[in-house]
């Protein structure tokens, strides 16, 4: 059994979550380059160079990216042989969370579902967090951890489809999600499907598919295909940077599939800006 | 092809009626926040025929919600929210004297009829930019409703605040526009 200090899992999130606000990861800004090179469209090749300025003066000023910092949402997984000294995990990743968005000046964006009202006097600042937790083998914990902003999960979807719908259903969804969205989810986007398993696992699956490096190829040469189909057909919407207009609107395209129930195909697109602020540490 | 201006606030229906979707302008002067609460609230305000926090003559309005500002600083990242969630709100706001809306993301048909009536444009400023945007606010003061945090209305005075015209005085929509161009069927 491997002892690990409430106190350290606390420190470790509230500093990725201060850093991630103002530091665009590798991956991302090479996407970002990537579409600058390609687009055709000089309106939507501003807007882009506006954003690789954006990313330089954030990380070299220590200033959030986007004022949208987001939920704070986790994708945990604890090796059976961990012991956390001194409180629970779930408690010291909401301490960290609210630790890092007070120290690192980030704006508290939870709020009430009806009220509206900011919940900081009555549950903390921007808490709580959203934790998906998994119990591996191990005496690791491994924490990916992504600031996920509104604009981007407004426009996103899931529904189950009779198995018929096959993967032209697939396609056809998601081309319908990304071009009702057009401009409010900040193009250029990842998008992120959650194919299979049950109603709320595509819907997580298509969440979790958000957190891996942008550009990295799918493990399975059937998902990677359909990932570069589902990227293309989206790039023919024309909708562009910011919506203006233009051939570059998808980073990348990530699926995760699931097994699936005899009678259902659940599919499931949650979107992400092209302020894709994840990491990922291992304590 | 599209223009550059450099404007600065408060508009005249002069002004914005030359403006055409596309162009960029890059405004200075004095600009307000206000996102959904706000909204309600002014727009409630008028409702009661009781006075408005600032004058709407003219005014551009930002829909954003910055990050609290670093010691030092008279603001955080400020860049645009999306601006659907205004659209029940802005026709009234532009009904009575306001001239433009800074935000990103689709308007509804009233908001672009309402720019066509009352000579008000909405502008998109690129969102995700929060940083590069924060650093041409030069000064913010909350001037109402301070127990909304975030979405609070502040008064800003900008410089070379760039933003791109949207949706125009004459019914285009840069949204569609653009993708039309690109669009492959």
């Amino acid at each position: 059994m491997r002892e690990i200090p409430y106190d350290d899992i606390v420190k470790h999130v509230r500093d990725i979550i201060i850093y991630s606000a103002s530091h665009l990861p590798e991956d991302a800004l090479n996407a970002l380059r990537e579409a600058y090179e390609n687009e055709k469209s000089p309106v939507s090749k501003e807007v882009l160079k506006q954003l690789l300025e954006n990313a330089d003066i954030a990380s070299s000023e220590a200033r959030p990216l986007c004022q949208d910092t987001g939920l704070a949402v986790f994708f945990v997984k604890i090796g059976a042989d961990v012991k956390i000294v001194g409180g629970l995990l779930k408690d010291a990743i909401n301490e960290g969370t609210e630790k890092g968005y007070v120290d690192g000046y980030l704006r508290a964006s939870t709020c009430d579902c009806f009220s509206r009202a900011n919940l900081k006097d009555t549950v903390g600042y921007n808490l709580p967090a959203i934790i998906h937790l998994d119990i591996v083998e191990g005496d690791k914990i491994e924490i990916e951890y992504a600031a996920k902003g509104g604009g981007s999960e407004n426009v996103s979807r899931a529904r189950v489809f009779p198995p018929a719908a096959g993967k032209e259903g697939v396609i056809e969804f998601v081309k319908e999600c990304i071009s009702d969205a057009g401009p409010n989810p900040c193009p250029p986007i990842t998008v992120g499907v959650g194919i299979g398993g049950t109603f709320e696992k595509a819907a997580i699956s298509s969440k979790h598919a958000l957190f891996r490096d942008i550009g990295s190829k799918n493990e399975d040469p059937e998902m990677a295909e359909l990932e570069e189909v589902i990227k293309t057909e989206i790039n023919k919407l024309g909708i562009g940077s910011m919506g203006m207009g233009g051939t570059e609107t998808a980073l990348a395209v990530h699926i995760e599939a699931n097994p699936c129930h005899i009678a259902s195909l659940p599919v499931s697109v949650n979107v992400q800006c092209h302020s894709s602020r994840h990491t990922h540490i291992t304590i | 092809m599209s223009e550059v201006y450099h404007l600065t606030t408060p508009l005249t229906e002069d002004v914005t009626r030359k403006l055409k979707a596309g162009d960029i302008v890059y405004l200075s002067g004095t600009i307000y926040t206000a996102r959904d609460a706000a909204h309600k609230r002014l727009v409630d305000l008028i409702e009661a025929g009781e006075e408005l926090p600032f004058d709407l003559e003219g005014s551009v309005i930002y829909f954003v919600g910055p990050t609290p500002p670093k010691p030092g600083d008279p603001i955080g990242s400020a860049g645009p929210t999306t601006s659907y969630r205004m659209d029940s709100y802005s026709p009234t706001l532009l009904k009575h004297g306001s001239k433009g809306m800074i935000g990103k993301g689709k308007r509804n048909q009233a908001v672009k009829d309402a720019c066509k009536e009352y000579g008000g444009i909405y502008f998109g400023a690129t969102g995700g930019a929060g940083a590069l945007l924060g650093k041409q606010i030069k000064s913010a003061e909350v001037i109402a409703y301070p127990e909304l945090g975030p979405e609070a209305v502040r008064k800003l005075e900008v410089v070379d605040f760039p933003v791109t015209v949207i949706n125009d005085t004459y019914g285009n929509d840069l949204y569609q526009m653009g993708r039309e161009q690109y669009e492959v069927k």
